[in-house]
């Protein structure tokens, strides 16, 4: 069988989820759970872990486990600016729309780096050319057109640990 | 202790979502209006799902309400970019005080 090793992944992460979801040791929940979760992971294939390699470096996980750190950071910095954005009376925005260069070039890390600029201050991402690298960013608050510049402001930080966790 | 944490919790949700839906209407296009509804809504519903979990505890319910903060948080940008992304696609302008658009000056 091809994939065995990405198919074992998927298998252990879906079955793990089932486990947290339906929350009992019961030997009917197991044997449910280890069906649907077979299920999914013959479907899968390789599209849920690419390379399966990755998923079995601890360092990563660390990584992993400071970027949820600085994520939270963030995100709790974002919801305050917008917060007082929207209080305060006179609308203090000036928005535009901006490109940024990323080196990111998996998937996964790109789609993380997407995530982690919508909902980190001020930035909100449109756009992605995989190609070429380039990030189209809604910003609420534009302070430089140029590409360098706003590449160093919003993705300069996430993009370091990312790349240790997913490349 | 638990009981206090939690409602500190869900009211400091409630209070992010309320802000969420007040940017939602003060701000001027569709695009800040997304800035504003993503992140404060994700905070917000995030922040009573957690208290859910203070209250209830590592319970069938509990640990629902922690998968649920992860799934929001996934699910919540993606729908946020497939909006601004068909938004502009669709040809929706900028809001007339805006300062760039390099989007529209690159598809060009």
């Amino acid at each position: 069988m091809r994939y065995i090793r990405s198919r074992a992944i998927t298998f252990t992460v879906s079955i793990l989820l089932w486990l947290l979801l339906s929350f009992s040791l019961d030997w009917q929940h197991l044997l449910v759970g280890a069906f649907a979760a077979l299920l999914v992971a013959w479907m899968m294939g390789d599209m849920f872990a690419g390379q399966p390699g990755k998923w079995l470096s601890p360092r990563r996980y660390g990584w992993f486990a400071f970027y949820m750190f600085v994520f939270a950071w963030e995100c709790f910095k974002a919801n305050i600016d917008v917060a007082y954005r929207v209080l305060s009376p006179r609308l203090p925005i000036n928005p535009g729309i901006v490109k940024v260069k990323t080196t990111l070039k998996t998937e996964t890390a790109l789609t993380f780096l997407a995530n982690f600029i919508t909902l980190t201050p001020g930035t909100f991402s449109v756009d992605i050319e995989k190609e070429s690298g380039y990030i189209y960013i809604h910003w609420i608050d534009v302070k430089t057109q140029n590409i360098e510049e706003a590449s160093r402001i919003i993705v300069s930080k996430s993009e370091r640990i990312l790349k240790e966790v997913f490349e | 202790m638990n009981e206090t944490a939690s409602l500190v919790f869900i009211l400091v949700g409630i209070s992010f979502d309320l802000f969420g839906c007040i940017g939602l209407i003060r701000l001027p296009d569709v695009y800040n209006r997304l800035q504003a509804s993503t992140k404060c809504v994700t905070l917000g519903t995030c922040g009573i799902l957690f208290g859910v979990f203070l209250r209830l505890g590592f319970s069938a319910g509990g640990v629902k309400a922690l998968i649920c903060i992860v799934f929001v948080l996934l699910t919540a940008p993606v729908a946020a970019h497939a909006l601004a992304k068909g938004a502009h696609k669709y040809g929706v302008k900028l809001w007339e005080r805006s300062v760039c658009d390099k989007y529209t000056e690159d598809k060009k």
